[in-house]
């Protein structure tokens, strides 16, 4: 039907975005009948969304001409924004912007830089920027999905943590069940995915592989290899990011210093 | 005040104060406490005595003055060591999911020290709970889980035991229950080795039933003391 009404790609590309935005409001819409205050946020983000992946496709089309080490500087870029994104899901935590960004560089940037060793992604950029923001984007979700659930489970059981805390325990071992269950629950998309490949989804990257021609088989395989791959930076990006918030909620003298604000969130000490 | 002369004090408080973004929540406490001293706080909601007890735990830092344990500035000492030594039992007790004998063993373990059944049995027993060990704290009525939160505290073998209104949230029978276990454990009835206390109530009578002595809090300082 769109064909009907636009005849070159570009503008059809664009009449098939503002479709797809549209919807995306509508649901907003929809929410907020339901007391659910998404809209302001949707449109926000459908907005930024577009523009940031406008202005990443035409930078990219720069990048794919130039040489390796320009995916480096770009991925770093990546990291950094990550780390910034993922960092207002601990607020209140001093420092969430350093965590995020150590954890994700930790998970996702050093699963890049082993798998380039290795072969397993290609060290050009063409391979080195779309494969790394996957995995730095998962790797940020991961993140943010583990402080977020940390620092919310510690809030609510300040009684049970000072109480351990009173009876001699270490900081370390009087969390010790809230860091398990951040990296547990932080996981679950990563872990689902996985489980869940080719019986429930099939992945863009897979799709796209098919779209442009390549044999089935390796799609599917590639396709594997990524989200192997994400899950292995997930996990460590979930560990270390707990392990470095952990360290940021307690004061030198083993005190809790985390505390709800008057918004229900944390505090800063 | 309060210890013997020429005896080091368990517990000595100097000019003890923690003001937090401007809002003064202890000032200027000093006391003594000596070997086998129970001082009651009693006040007014807000007077600082709970905020008290935190910092003589060091569940949070003092912004002024210092506090000694046995004559050991007490930031010299690590702060496991320092909260085994002086216990604290909260108002509301927090209990770990698991059994009673879990919780009684939740202490020594953070040492690596496991406790026999046999020891778990005998503080069970202390605080009127003899075979409890096995039964899930999710069952336990508000008289026993504070009697277990007793227990837990009194398993690091504190020499100073801080009671933060041990006895609010229970009925008549209950806390009649727990007064009496205090009064067996401070005065050391079944391990002839009595304990310092410092309890934090809102009830005066309370206080002297149990106390030595009873300090009245306002505003966050200590504003009268009298032997009971």
């Amino acid at each position: 039907m769109l064909t009907a009404l636009a005849h070159d790609p570009l503008t059809l590309r664009l009449v098939q975005a503002a479709i797809a935005a549209l919807a995306a409001l509508a649901v907003a819409l929809l929410a907020r009948r339901a007391t659910v205050p998404l809209t302001g946020d949707v449109a926000v983000a459908l907005v930024r969304g577009l523009v940031q992946i406008i202005a990443v496709g035409s930078v990219l089309a720069l990048l794919l001409r130039g040489p390796a080490w320009t995916a480096g500087v770009a991925l770093v870029g990546m990291i950094g924004a990550a780390g910034a994104t993922s960092a207002r899901r601990a607020r209140g935590v001093p420092g969430a912007f350093r965590i995020s960004a150590t954890a994700i560089a930790c998970g996702a940037g050093s699963t890049i830089a082993v798998m380039a060793w290795l072969g397993v992604i290609e060290a050009r950029v063409a391979a080195l920027i779309p494969v790394g923001s996957m995995l730095i984007a998962n790797a940020m979700n991961t993140n943010s999905l583990a402080l977020n659930r940390f620092q919310a489970d510690v809030l609510a059981h300040v009684a049970e943590i000072e109480t351990a805390l009173a009876l001699g325990a270490a900081p370390r071992d009087s969390v010790a069940p809230f860091q398990r269950g951040a990296v547990l629950a932080s996981l679950i998309p990563a872990i689902d995915s996985l489980r869940s490949l080719g019986i429930v989804w099939i992945p863009g990257l897979m799709a796209g592989m098919l779209l442009t021609g390549a044999r089935p088989i390796d799609a599917a395989l590639y396709q594997f290899v990524v989200l192997a791959m994400m899950l292995a930076s997930a996990g460590l990006t979930a560990l270390t990011s707990t392990m470095l918030i952990r360290a940021r909620v307690f004061s030198p003298a083993a005190q809790l210093i985390l505390r709800v604000a008057p918004d229900g969130g944390a505090a800063p000490p | 005040m309060g210890a013997a002369p020429g005896v080091t004090p368990a517990l000595r408080l100097t000019g003890l104060g923690r003001t937090v973004a401007g809002t003064t929540l202890v000032a200027d406490v000093s006391l003594d406490l000596g070997i086998g001293d129970v001082v009651a706080l009693v006040g007014p909601s807000g007077a600082g005595k709970s905020s008290l007890l935190r910092l003589l735990n060091r569940l949070d830092e003092p912004t002024a003055g210092s506090v000694a344990v046995h004559g050991m500035d007490y930031r010299t000492i690590a702060p496991p060591t320092l909260r085994r030594a002086v216990g604290l039992v909260m108002q509301r007790p927090a209990l770990f999911p698991g059994t009673v004998a879990d919780n009684v063993r939740y202490g020594p373990r953070q040492q690596g020290r496991r406790l026999d059944d046999a020891t778990v049995g005998s503080l069970l027993e202390r605080v009127g709970l003899a075979g409890f060990g096995e039964r899930d704290v999710a069952v336990l009525s508000g008289g026993e889980a504070q009697r277990v939160s007793v227990a837990r505290t009194l398993a690091n073998e504190p020499d100073v035991l801080l009671l933060d209104e041990p006895t609010s949230a229970l009925d008549a029978a209950a806390r009649a229950g727990v007064e009496q276990l205090l009064r067996d454990v401070l005065a050391g009835a079944s391990t002839g080795r009595r304990v310092s206390a410092v309890l934090v109530t809102h009830d005066v009578a309370q206080a002297e039933r149990l106390a030595d002595r009873v300090a009245t809090m306002a505003a966050g300082r200590l504003v009268a003391i009298r032997r009971c």
